[in-house]
């Protein structure tokens, strides 16, 4: 018993002793309860959505005055021409779409069928079904107030129309995510720990005192990882493809553009971390926790970003996943082209730019 | 030109100095040794020389070339065998030849008749996977990875500690040919008896360099009388040496015990007496010529 | 009184016979050395006899206790300090001292008490709380010698002890052995320093895992018409087959 005791307070020497050990140990969960609390939420709280009413009688003003007043919607704009509705979408700037048909109050009260779509942008097919469920509810209030008002049975049933993922598949929004995911892992990651193994091991010194050049020694690690990603791309969208039914909507040249990009953005990543760390535990730390958590958590492929606090969704522009998954939802599911990724290819060759300057500068030509 | 020249280096991390005005010539051809425990300093000043590491003051020149302006060229031209086995432990021997030869632009055919000693032993086994090989076999490897671009200077950081004596005689017979061949060579190590392998070898203890002369030099440096000593009570013995008003300082070495006299001129048979009168019995007393390991000793208990 | 006793020991890995038919005794209060090339079966010998492998066949006890049979016992008896590990690093002095003396089961009061004795005799008070991650190597060494023995075992194992350290403090180390023998500890030590190998009372030497020579080092060096035990060991070793491959 007593060797057990003495065992267990040297085990506890070690952790509180290791710096490192006690951040992952004890502010990890902090932080990620603060992130899951207040990132996530799967409520719906000030999504943009636009109205398109041709009545403009009281039913329909006072459904949307509704809608706006509730903490869940805000009505960003009001349509004219109903072929601005697929613009809107595509341009992101709204959730859903509110249709009125002509008459509305007219056709409502003398029991005609109502014309009423909710028209929702469906990428995102839990946020999706939320919107709709809300909306939904906010309807069903108001025709519970015309019943109570006029003492007759009212039914307002709206038409939900899904876009862009009409099965309400959740493949389409979590293949740009794992495609994000799998192509950081292994670029900066992997390419981050096969640099510094040499530095573990010792056989780094003995390379720096030859003729190779660094930089060919740093290409070289690059190389095969590379290599992988893009098998690792095709394999994924061979897969989203054929078995998960996922389109790919868009231009494939842009696609593969975009994640060609994406492939060096993070291996410069790695390249980075393979000059600030001595170990590959730490730099396998440093992926995973630096890297891997917040695109998890913060680049819209779990989570909607618009559901944020605003500070979080300032700190997801950083994420350099966030761009690229942006993106490819662009491209796979929306089917858009060029022009509708434009700023997320300038972010991030800004930022390899931005990344691989540091590394190369920081890169040690000797051991000091 | 001498194949390495080393004026006045310092280095310090933190807290603590590494290297304090290390000053020496190495001519052409020369088999130099460092010899020091752990600690002192040893692989700092390999790493300096092999440009890995900036000195905080002083000049060092390899095979000519300044060590930080030239530090490009040195890289051409030295092999470096550091601390740990620096073998990519899964790849073969045959693989991590031929990188290592790749990397310097050369091949194995170019210069295999400098390795052919060395490689023979170890070319039953070229298909296993460095990691698989024992101590020994690891350490002929990457001496011949060191080996295959026929550097001019060859740096060996404690190439043979923790090998079998027999590796271990085997390798310094290896440093020896190649010595033959015009290498200069470089190279530290714990043991004693491998530095009276060396042309010239410097005694270095907490970055500091005591003694820089040839192997028998050094020895003729320790100019007192050395006694030894043994009788069947080995333990006693130490503690009578030590308690006895002639001895200067006494140690254990191995089955006997060596000591020192205040007084060279004291006469041995009055500590024998001294001894008998303490009870110890078959005693064996005699001056002997010193070692390496005794001068090594009388400068660092000083 | 036999602190080791060993009959016809044999340890084989598959086909691969690394401890082939070893036999051999250990007085109390020796210093034992256990001498042989890498791959001779010098090491898993020495793990049979610490208990931490069992023998495929043949006997042995160590502190009275059989190997085979009562390994756990053998592990609570003895002592053990290798050269690749010894002490932790983050602890400090009096923390590791504490730790290794609780492991063998001594009570508290015992433990401080001798813990003052043993760093007044090492002159070492002042280190108390050190973290020995930054103690010189010497100190290193010495201090896990003494936690090693601190427990008062019937015999110690040293595994390569006194690599890398300085001549001076390899001396202080082997004065360390030599009292610790003197007391009544049987000191059981491999080495690759052959100059250490004369320190010993009598010496093994194992080639392709069989004992090829044991004897006192100047019986050894008379039998062979050595100079010194560095000599005898080449004569001896030269005839390996195996090189640890």
């Amino acid at each position: 018993m007593k060797q057990f005791r003495s065992f267990l307070q040297k085990e506890l020497y070690h952790i509180f002793r290791d710096v490192r050990t006690i951040m992952i140990l004890l502010v990890m969960p902090v932080i990620q309860m603060i992130l899951f609390g207040y990132a996530i939420s799967t409520e719906v709280k000030n999504a943009k959505i636009a109205v398109y009413d041709p009545s403009k009688d009281i039913a329909t003003r006072r459904i949307i005055e509704q809608m706006d007043n509730s903490k869940s919607f805000d009505v960003v704009e009001y349509i004219v021409n109903p072929n601005e509705i697929e613009k809107l979408f595509l341009e992101g700037k709204v959730k859903m779409v509110m249709v009125f048909g002509e008459n509305f109050n007219e056709n409502l009260l003398h029991g005609n069928k109502t014309q009423l779509q909710l028209i929702t942008d469906a990428t995102d097919a839990n946020f999706a079904t939320s919107i709709s469920n809300y909306a939904s509810g906010i309807i069903a209030n108001y025709q519970m107030e015309l019943m109570q008002q006029n003492k007759i049975p009212i039914t307002i049933q709206p038409e939900i129309r899904l876009l862009y993922n009409p099965q309400m598949k959740g493949a389409y929004n979590f293949v740009p995510g794992v495609l994000g995911l799998i192509l950081m892992l292994i670029c900066a990651m992997m390419t981050s720990m096969a640099i510094v193994r040499e530095k573990e091991l010792g056989t780094m010194e003995v390379l720096l005192v030859s003729p190779m050049k660094p930089l060919l020694i740093i290409i070289a690690k690059a190389v095969p990882y590379f290599l992988l990603s893009c098998i690792n791309l095709a394999t994924v969208l061979f897969l989203s493809y054929f078995v998960l039914n996922v389109p790919i909507a868009g231009s494939l040249f842009w696609l593969i553009v975009v994640s060609m990009l994406f492939i060096f953005l993070s291996l410069s990543l790695g390249l980075l971390v393979s000059t600030l760390v001595d170990t590959q535990i730490a730099a396998m730390l440093i992926s995973g926790m630096v890297f891997m958590m917040p695109v998890m958590l913060l680049s819209g492929m779990m989570f909607p970003i618009e559901n944020m606090p605003v500070f979080l969704q300032i700190i997801s522009h950083i994420i350099p996943a966030r761009w690229y998954i942006s993106a490819v939802k662009d491209l796979m599911i929306k089917g858009l082209g060029f022009s509708a990724v434009v700023e997320e290819i300038s972010v991030m060759l800004l930022m390899i730019g931005v990344i691989l300057s540091i590394s190369l500068i920081k890169f040690k030509v000797r051991l000091d | 030109m001498n194949a390495i020249s080393v004026k006045n280096i310092n280095k310090s991390y933190k807290n603590h100095q590494a290297l304090k005005d290390i000053y020496f010539e190495v001519p052409k051809g020369e088999i130099f040794g460092l010899i020091g425990p752990d600690g002192s300093g040893k692989t700092t000043l390999f790493r300096i020389l092999t440009t890995l590491l900036l000195a905080n003051s002083g000049e060092a020149y390899v095979d000519g070339f300044n060590v930080v302006k030239d530090y490009k060229k040195i890289r051409n031209v030295v092999g470096y065998m550091p601390g740990r086995f620096s073998l990519y432990q899964d790849l073969t021997v045959e693989e991590n030849l031929k990188f290592f030869a790749t990397v310097f632009n050369t091949t194995i055919e170019e210069n295999y008749h400098l390795i052919k000693d060395i490689y023979n032993q170890i070319e039953p086994f070229k298909k296993r996977r460095a990691g698989a090989l024992s101590g020994g076999m690891k350490q002929k490897l990457a001496l011949s990875c060191a080996l295959i671009h026929k550097p001019n200077v060859l740096f060996l950081d404690e190439p043979t500690t923790g090998v079998d004596p027999i590796s271990r005689k085997e390798f310094w017979q290896m440093l020896l040919k190649l010595k033959a061949q015009g290498i200069t060579i470089m190279v530290s190590t714990p043991y004693m008896d491998e530095a009276a392998m060396c042309d010239k070898i410097a005694l270095m203890i907490d970055g500091k360099i005591l003694e820089l002369d040839t192997p028998a030099n050094i020895v003729k440096n320790f100019n007192k009388t050395l006694v030894a000593v043994r009788s069947d009570h080995m333990h006693e013995l130490l503690l009578d040496l030590r308690a006895n008003p002639h001895v200067e300082s006494s140690f254990a070495f191995g089955d006997s015990m060596h000591f020192t006299l205040k007084d060279d001129n004291t006469n041995i048979d009055e500590i024998k007496n001294y001894l008998i009168e303490k009870e110890h019995s078959n005693i064996d007393i005699n001056i002997i010529e010193p070692g390496i390991e005794d001068r090594f000793m009388s400068l660092t208990i000083k | 009184m036999k602190v080791i006793e060993v009959e016809n020991l044999v340890k084989k890995f598959g086909d691969f016979i690394a401890v082939d038919n070893i036999s051999f005794e250990v007085e109390k209060g020796e210093i034992f050395g256990f001498l042989g090339a890498n791959g001779a079966g010098k090491t898993t010998a020495m793990r049979m006899l610490c208990g931490l492998s069992k023998p495929t066949s043949g006997h042995g006890k160590v502190a009275g206790f059989d190997i085979k049979s009562e390994s756990e016992k053998v592990k609570a008896n003895i002592g053990y300090m290798s050269q690749k590990f010894s002490l932790y690093h983050d602890l400090k002095v009096w923390e590791n001292i504490k730790l290794f003396a609780g492991i063998y089961g001594m009570k508290k009061d015992e433990i401080a008490k001798q813990t003052d004795e043993l760093l007044e005799r090492l002159n070492f008070e002042s280190e108390r709380n050190t973290l020995v991650s930054e103690l010189p190597l010497g100190w290193k060494q010495k201090l896990a010698f003494s936690v090693s023995i601190f427990h008062n075992p019937k015999i110690v194992f040293l595994d390569e002890p006194t690599g890398g350290v300085d001549p001076v403090t390899r001396r202080q180390f082997w004065e360390m052995i030599y009292e610790a023998a003197y007391n009544g500890i049987t000191v059981f030590v491999t080495t690759h320093y052959m100059d250490e190998a004369e320190y010993c009372n009598r010496v093994s030497i194992m080639v392709d895992g069989r004992i090829e020579a044991l004897d006192s080092p100047l019986n050894l060096r008379e039998q062979y018409k050595a100079k010194n035990m560095d000599d005898v060991f080449h004569q001896i070793a030269r005839s390996a087959k195996r090189s640890d491959n």
